[in-house]
């Protein structure tokens, strides 16, 4: 069940990630990441959003292999990555999948020039690369992401930059490995509202111009519609909608969506503060029971909720929910006995 | 020159809080660095004033000249503050603390860093109360049970540490905290800005009903101009230390008079209608060390002409108050 064409560039099937947490006699389990299956195609933007604590971050851990999948795999061009043994193979997946962090202040090394990051990637990762070129190569992709000036900045230390230039930067460390995917964590959200756009519209002429896909990370719909071409909504460590991003953002199925968006400030539009807005939090999900993790916020919260964790199911084209509410709604299923029980 | 920074119509009203000609200055080895210049503000008994600005503008250190909390290398260097009709810059410490909390009282960007992580919630409200001379132990107990219901947190949490409460309850706490004496004046500084998307929807609709329903006024600053869109009553838009745009919050989004302002509004991708392709502003705010003489948004304007080698003064719009030589009557008027 992927929602790209051909073969996707990047799988994961049934992703599983939990987290030790209590002392040795009360030990439990975080449930950061639960279930969670996806593709990401070519030439693709994919956004990923949810709030705080929603498991996105892991999501793009697990991706960047910091940590192991407690349950599930990944499969990079078809290839699962639990069978990546040798260092050359895990090189040649790293310069291919690549991270950009969040923190444009602490993610560039303070005591290095801004060239030293991208000339050790080019050593590691682009071995056709002389030497001799490394720096020509260097000075390519500077420009290329439009900062001015290339040769300069590349000599100056990151304090001298401003957040949008470091996290140019940040982009061009991850552009020297020529990449097929950047997984984006919040890229955008430390950088001043005027600057956010440069960095979005630069994520898009990298698809559009280079073919690089990227799974972007974001709390900020807004800037997820304004740039991705597929959306997924997490929440409490579950997928619980994706779908093309207009089909999404214009007819949410499932409530947790809806709640999303209404939350999002838009000037444009008229205040609507309803007397059910909501005050609820999202749980910590620590050994949970079966059922909807969204059921206690839910408006439209019905029994089955309580006892059958929702499957995601496809309810336009590609568009995909996990709802039993939804899924009835549409006439694929009865409340009754909508999902199966988590076993 | 439009001087009065108030709309038509309310200036019978007594301003709550005056600003005139706030300067403040962070001494460097490089010589001082203006963060605030001549910023003039009037907050009116029960309003909600937002102040919008990128990181540098110099908005926070604005509110803390307002509460007297600048600490070295800051300084004012001129201006005042009257709130209720006394001067907060010259007042001595001892009148400044009779005054904090019971008359003015501040809620802090981050509340992970602002409550004591080692104390209960309790014991930090019951601080508060003692300070300000209240002795009865049940009256102080009384009242925050009032606080923390007010702001929808169960009384429970009296005896909670901060690290037991999420972010937006911490968020609330301090809130709380603010409205132990219902002052007539919270200064809140990016309150929301720790807090995700929908966290923040409900802090806001919060804060500003139990604004409308104890009427006090509210200086709100936060980088995020669409947060404020529907909770302020007027929106003042700084850069690089100036007030550039000043009027009814729904003007300022309707007509921008300054092309800061516009550039600010076009950065913001919409949930809503047709996806178009948005620009930012390009370029980054000039060096407070050696501010340019002229308009300090010319090199990123996309309208510069000759005048903006000259400051502009504010100008009214018709809508608002602009500080961009576009809205001037006539070069004359510009130039004098």
């Amino acid at each position: 069940m992927t929602d790209v064409d051909e073969a996707p560039l990047l799988e994961a099937r049934s992703l599983t990630r939990h987290f030790k947490v209590g002392g040795a006699i009360a030990r439990k389990n975080l449930h950061a990441v639960d279930d969670v299956s996806f593709a990401i195609g070519e030439r693709e933007i994919v956004a990923l959003v949810g709030e705080s604590g929603s498991g996105k971050s892991t999501v793009a851990r697990l991706l960047a292999r910091v940590y192991k999948p407690t349950a599930g795999e990944i499969f990079y061009q078809g290839r699962p990555l639990s069978g990546l043994r040798s260092r050359k193979d895990l090189l040649a997946y790293r310069s291919d999948v690549p991270m950009v962090f969040q923190d444009p202040f602490a993610s560039l090394n303070p005591a290095y020039r801004v060239s030293h990051g991208i000339l050790r990637g080019l050593a590691l990762h682009r071995p056709d690369i002389a030497r001799a070129d490394r720096r020509a190569e260097a000075e390519r992709i500077v420009a290329q992401l439009g900062l001015d000036a290339a040769g300069d900045v590349l000599d100056r230390y990151p304090y001298e930059l401003s957040g949008g230039q470091r996290q140019r930067i940040g982009f061009a460390q991850a552009l020297a490995y020529r990449p097929r995917l950047i997984v984006a964590d919040e890229p955008v959200s430390m950088l001043d509202v005027s600057v956010r756009i440069g960095l979005l519209n630069l994520m898009a002429k990298l698809r559009d111009e280079q073919g690089v896909s990227l799974l972007y990370i974001t709390h900020d719909i807004a800037s997820a519609r304004y740039v991705a071409d597929r959306v997924m909504v997490m929440y409490a460590g579950h997928l619980v909608e994706s779908g093309p991003v207009e089909d999404v953002l214009q007819e949410p199925k499932h409530p947790y969506t809806q709640l999303l968006l209404d939350a999002v400030p838009d000037p444009r539009a008229p205040l609507t503060v309803g007397p059910a807005t909501d005050r609820g939090e999202p749980p910590r999900v620590i050994d949970p029971a079966p059922g909807c993790r969204f059921r206690r916020r839910c408006p439209l919260a019905v029994d089955v909720c309580e006892q059958v964790t929702p499957e995601p199911v496809e309810l336009a084209p590609r568009h995909r929910a996990a709802c039993h509410v939804a899924v009835a709604n549409a006439g694929l299923g009865e409340l009754a006995v909508a999902g199966r029980s988590d076993s | 020159m439009a001087s009065a920074p108030l709309p038509d119509g309310l200036l019978s009203q007594e301003p709550l809080l005056q600003v005139r000609g706030l300067t403040v200055e962070y001494d460097t080895a490089a010589g001082p660095v203006r963060a605030v210049e001549s910023f003039d503000l009037d907050v009116l008994p029960g309003e909600f004033v937002g102040v919008v600005g990128e990181s540098g503008c110099g908005k926070s250190t604005m509110l803390f000249g307002i509460a007297q909390l600048l600490s070295p290398p800051a300084r004012i260097s001129a201006g005042s503050v009257l709130f209720k009709g006394s001067d907060l810059v010259t007042m001595t410490a001892r009148e400044l603390n009779a005054t904090r909390w019971r008359d003015v009282s501040v809620v802090m960007q981050s509340a992970m860093n602002a409550l004591n992580p080692v104390r209960q919630l309790a014991s930090q409200y019951e601080d508060v109360m003692r300070a300000h001379g209240e002795k009865s132990s049940s009256v102080i107990r009384q009242r925050s049970e009032e606080v923390l219901a007010l702001v929808g947190i169960d009384k429970t949490h009296l005896k909670s540490y901060p690290h037991q409460l999420s972010g937006g309850m911490r968020q609330r706490a301090m809130i709380a905290m603010a409205l132990l004496f219902t002052p007539d004046l919270i200064i809140m500084d990016e309150p929301t800005s720790a807090l995700d998307v929908v966290a923040q929807r409900s802090l806001m609709v919060q804060i500003k009903e139990l604004q409308q329903r104890l009427g006090f006024a509210v200086v709100f600053v936060t980088h995020d101009m669409s947060l404020v869109s529907h909770f302020s009553d007027r929106l003042v838009v700084m850069y690089a230390a100036k007030t550039v745009e000043i009027g009814p919050t729904r003007d300022v989004f309707a007509h921008p008079g300054h092309p800061y302002t516009q550039g600010l509004l076009d950065a913001f991708p919409s949930i809503r209608g047709p996806r178009v392709p948005l620009t930012g502003i390009p370029g980054s705010p000039p060096n407070l060390l050696n501010p340019p003489t002229g308009c300090r948004f010319a090199a990123r304007c996309p309208h510069r002409f000759e005048l903006c080698d000259i400051a502009p003064d504010m100008y009214d719009t018709g809508h608002t108050l602009a500080a961009c030589h576009l809205h001037a009557a006539s070069r004359e008027e510009a130039l004098r």
